[in-house]
């Protein structure tokens, strides 16, 4: 096998590897199923039920993209008033970084009250915990500009506009689909904590009433299904940037 | 053995101009440049050496309009500056290419931006770009208008950086050590290049450098200036023949020239190495 094709096995190797451990483990101790559940015995719990995960799933799945979708635009927004303003910079940073430390599972009691049980603290949770990343790293990507080409544009009369048209808005695309990639594994986050304290649908409750059932198995297989989605988009996003943003990668791949 | 001056008025015309970077340094007296006289004639090339720090690209600031001076009044082609100014071309010692951009896209950048350009890009693109390639060709990228900067050498990024600086035909282009990252063959290469441009197109140029030679075999006129204070201390006409080739660098004549302004460097550095205050950049 080349190298190159190692590396692209290499991670589910490792996972088959760690799945075999995880069951050979199990058996020879003897692990009971309410404590920690083998792989086969989440695979089975998937497969007997199928069909209320895939329904919590898919609930779980369009109640991220919502909340994501929501923080895309205000990370957006936000990241270019940052990024374009000293003053909004100033001004807003520090709050928002505040804002960001607070630890979200203390925000979603708040939004129970405010929404209610069910879908609003699912959304609003799984915005709040991603729009901080794409914020910042769009501020940080229209920010930097080198002086000279703001010299060059600047003498032809370019207006601030131009600039960050032409320069700041192209070169912060990279550094945009780079923070899809982490935020979209924190809307999950997001999404399946609220469902858990607050939801009465979703991956994150199937799981808090498995869990309290102690059908760890089922619980097991709940976890198994948020990672794969949240794999899945985050390769999605890796996808869209580097067919979008290929020349910011030439150094590390041969374009 | 000057070129041919056109008429008595100076096209650049600097008098007695000084420059504070605010207001707090202008109360304590503290000028990046100061007391500047200068007369360029239209179409003459100056290069301006120096120790680094003492006030070169403050000079190109001021002469492009994106500083104005705190004392004096800086008159271009008659005019007084009072903003930047869209008749000039800038270019730096990075080429600062757009690496999402192709090399020809690069270079049709500041039409996009100037007018009267501006508000016919659209209009007029193949026109335009017809105009990028020979210009790209001109400065041997022939062929290389559609790859990125990246598949470019250094030494082509920056002939593409002054394609850009050149291409909404200014009347004035300044370059702030165009050449200084680049290996001294590319480099003489590329003065060659810069001479036959602007031999051709005649526009003024203000090359700032610290190198000597590249300032004698480029310029009509070459400035010493000196650090803290930023003054303008020597000025050298260079009466070598208008074509110039590369072996003119070895002939005596050209050396005598950059041995004479190297002992004016020389004689500046001696008190500025007693002064214990240095480099401070003058750059804000």
């Amino acid at each position: 096998m080349s190298r190159e094709q190692t590396e692209r096995w290499a991670p589910l190797i490792l996972l088959v590897l760690i799945v075999a451990i995880w069951e050979l483990t199990c058996t020879v101790f003897a692990i009971p199923e309410f404590i920690f559940p083998s792989p086969l015995e989440i695979g089975r719990a998937l497969a007997e039920f199928t069909a209320p995960i895939a329904l919590a799933a898919w609930q779980t799945f369009w109640v991220t993209m919502v909340g994501f979708a929501l923080s895309i635009v205000v990370g957006v927004l936000l990241g270019f008033l940052v990024g374009s303003t000293r003053l909004a910079y100033a001004a807003l940073f520090p709050l928002l970084v505040a804002f960001n430390a607070v630890p979200k599972a203390a925000v979603v009691p708040i939004l129970v009250v405010w929404f209610g049980i069910g879908l609003g603290p699912g959304i609003l949770t799984a915005f709040l915990i991603s729009f901080f990343p794409i914020m910042v790293n769009m501020a940080t990507g229209l920010a930097t500009l080198e002086p000279e080409l703001e010299d060059v544009l600047r003498v032809l009369g370019a207006k601030r506009r131009d600039v960050l048209m032409k320069v700041g808005l192209p070169r912060s695309l990279p550094y945009f689909f780079a923070s899809l990639k982490v935020a979209i594994t924190l809307a999950f986050v997001g999404t399946v904590l609220a469902e858990m304290t607050a939801g009465d649908s979703g991956i994150g409750y199937l799981m808090q009433t498995a869990g309290s059932q102690q059908r760890m198995a089922l619980a097991f297989a709940g976890l198994v299904v948020i990672g794969a989605m949240a794999m899945a988009m985050y390769e999605l996003f890796s996808y869209v940037e580097k067919h979008t943003t290929g020349w910011a990668h030439r150094g590390s791949e041969n374009v | 053995m000057q070129p041919q001056g056109t008429g008595p008025a100076s096209f650049v015309d600097f008098q007695d101009v000084w420059l504070a970077y605010n207001q707090e340094l202008l109360e304590k007296q503290q000028f990046a440049v100061e007391a500047i006289n200068l007369r360029v004639r239209e179409g003459e090339f100056i290069a301006i050496v120096g120790p680094s720090g003492c006030g070169k690209s403050t000079f190109m600031k001021l002469t492009t309009g994106l500083r104005m001076p705190s004392r004096g009044r800086i008159l271009i082609d008659g005019q007084p500056v009072t903003g930047p100014l869209k008749i000039s071309g800038m270019a730096f010692q990075a080429p600062s290419l757009l690496p999402w951009r192709t090399t020809l896209d690069n270079v049709l950048l500041p039409l996009e931006i100037v007018e009267p350009y501006r508000s016919n890009f659209k209009r007029d693109r193949a026109q335009n770009a017809d105009r990028a390639r020979k210009l790209l060709a001109r400065v041997g990228l022939d062929g290389y208008a559609d790859q990125f900067p990246w598949q470019l050498s250094g030494g082509m990024q920056q002939r593409v950086s002054i394609c850009r600086a050149l291409i909404h035909e200014p009347r004035m282009l300044l370059l702030d050590e165009p050449f200084g990252a680049l290996d001294a063959f590319t480099r003489e290469e590329l003065w060659t290049i810069l001479r036959e441009l602007w031999l051709e197109k005649r526009f003024n140029v203000v090359l700032v450098t610290h190198d000597l030679r590249e300032s004698v075999f480029l310029a009509d006129t070459v400035y010493v200036m000196t650090k803290s204070p930023g003054r303008f201390v020597v000025r050298k006409e260079i009466n070598l023949p208008q074509d110039r080739d590369l072996e003119i660098t070895y002939t005596s004549a050209f050396s005598d020239i950059v041995h004479e302004l190297r002992s004016h460097i020389g004689a500046i550095r001696k008190p500025a190495r007693a002064a214990p205050a240095q480099t401070k950049e003058t750059a804000p």
